[in-house]
């Protein structure tokens, strides 16, 4: 088990009840970036597809770091203490 | 097609327009007067609601389609008239392996009479989905989404819509639950005669001048297909001119070469009267030149065939006379179902705009709204 702290952006917040931080606990050895994004649809249901597509892509207009950089491929590899940003992305109109 | 004398029918207590915009859900209501009308706040204020309708077999199922410009596609539910609000469980969504990715829910048609709970969906690219739980749970109709002719129908992007290629005007026979029509544009229109298991091109007739054969069997641009209240007769607003189609004739006749000359048949929306399928209504936008899409002249104005498309009469008493560069989107044009029937729309500059006495007074009954993409009147 390892425990993950994730922003969550304000487009998100009626999914966590307006919380903007998240503890995602999971439960796997090698964790990646789509372990965290199902414990948060586990506990948050539906929150997982409004960022990621059917196709398993992170959508156009999300965007996710993982400590200072940029990742948006579900199966990267988390390290012990990594801090996940969830964004929406600039875009206007 | 001799008019039937038009039916009995109890009076509405009250209209509800569900009106979906780029920036969310108003409602708007009156009393069966139909004189004053009331906007609601704003419901999902900033998602991009596509579209929003009313379950009439119960009278209080509402189903929104929406996405936001950061967050993916869902569908809202409410079991309550509007009350309160659900996301549905699982979403119209293609399969993992398609490599296809639904970007908005576009379309959304309560099934058949016989079929409680029962919805369709059209979504942008073009696809068909069905729920057997009012909207909880959507599943993929493989007869249409997996067809091993859907890629020659829909063409790529490029063939579609500047927003996406669509899915709309899903529509089911009231005689039958199995016999269904789709429309696409791009991609034309197709029937199914066994609950979606298998589609064919419903397109003969039908102009596409962007296309270099002569008379293709799809790749259409239908814009909009409307059942009439006689469920063998259909009418379409389509990118090139305005259709009739009397089953079980398969060839279209465009009625839209009687409209005026200098006003064309071009347009998106298109509607019919509840009870008398003679009557319809269109709403012309300029196709000329590079397609400016707005009111011919700046001259707003519907048309309505009270003989099924022989002729047209102008109807823009109330509306500008000048300098209204009016658009109104496929969607955005709707019907109640009063014995004198209301009609109404929505135009991208944000006003809804009404006629209690069948487009032959109208009044504006909202303005300052965000672009408006459907207007869907219940009861």
């Amino acid at each position: 088990m390892q425990t993950f702290n994730v922003a969550i952006p304000t487009q998100l917040r009626s999914y966590t009840q307006g919380a903007a931080r998240i503890k995602a606990v999971v439960d796997a050895e090698s964790p990646r970036l789509r372990d965290v994004f199902a414990a948060l649809d586990a506990r948050f249901p539906g929150i997982r597809f409004r960022m990621i597509d059917e196709a398993g892509k992170v959508r156009p207009h999300v965007q996710v770091f993982v400590g200072m950089s940029v990742q948006r491929d579900p199966d990267a590899l988390l390290k012990p203490g990594d801090e996940i940003m969830i964004v929406g992305a600039l875009s206007g109109g | 097609m001799p008019r039937a004398a038009r039916p009995r029918v109890a009076t509405p207590r009250r209209v509800r327009l569900l009106v979906a915009t780029r920036k969310g859900l108003w409602t708007l209501t009156s009393d069966a007067s139909r004189r004053a009308w009331k906007l609601s706040s704003p419901i999902f204020l900033g998602h991009i609601v596509h579209h929003a309708v009313l379950d009439p077999r119960d009278g209080k199922t509402l189903l929104a389609a929406a996405r936001t410009g950061h967050l993916g596609p869902t569908v809202f539910r409410s079991l309550d008239n509007g009350r309160t609000w659900k996301e549905a469980a699982t979403p119209p969504a293609f399969a993992p392996d398609s490599g296809r990715v639904v970007d908005h829910t576009f379309w959304l048609t309560p099934g058949h009479a016989s079929q409680p709970g029962v919805w369709y969906a059209g979504t942008s690219p073009q696809g068909l989905f069905r729920s057997d739980d009012g909207g909880a749970t959507w599943k993929g109709v493989d007869g249409f989404n997996a067809h091993p002719q859907r890629k020659a129908w829909c063409g790529g992007d490029q063939d579609g819509t500047p927003d996406g290629p669509k899915m709309h005007s899903v529509i089911v026979d009231p005689r039958d639950p199995a016999h269904m029509y789709v429309a696409m544009s791009s991609g034309g229109v197709f029937e199914s005669v066994d609950a979606g298991a298998d589609w064919k091109p419903l397109n003969q007739g039908v102009a596409a001048l962007f296309l270099p054969m002569p008379d293709p069997e799809y790749g259409h641009d239908p814009h909009c297909v409307r059942l009439s209240s006689n469920p063998d007769r259909l009418y379409q607003q389509n990118h090139c001119g305005i259709y009739r189609l009397d089953r079980p004739a398969t060839r279209w006749v465009r009625i839209g070469d009687n409209m005026p000359k200098s006003v064309g048949d071009i347009g998106l929306p298109m509607v019919t009267h509840p009870y008398d399928a003679e009557s319809a209504w269109v709403f012309p936008m300029d196709g000329t030149d590079v397609w400016p899409r707005t009111s011919p002249g700046g001259k707003p104005a519907a048309y309505r065939t009270r003989d099924g498309g022989k002729t047209w009469k102008r109807q823009a008493d109330g509306m500008p006379t000048s300098q209204g560069w009016w658009t109104v989107k496929r969607q955005a044009m709707s019907v109640d179902r009063f014995t004198i029937a209301g009609v109404y729309f929505g135009t991208t500059s944000g006003e809804v705009w009404g006629s209690r006495d069948e487009g032959r007074n109208w009044k504006c009954l909202a303005q300052h709204l965000p672009e408006i993409y459907a207007v869907e009147a219940s009861a």
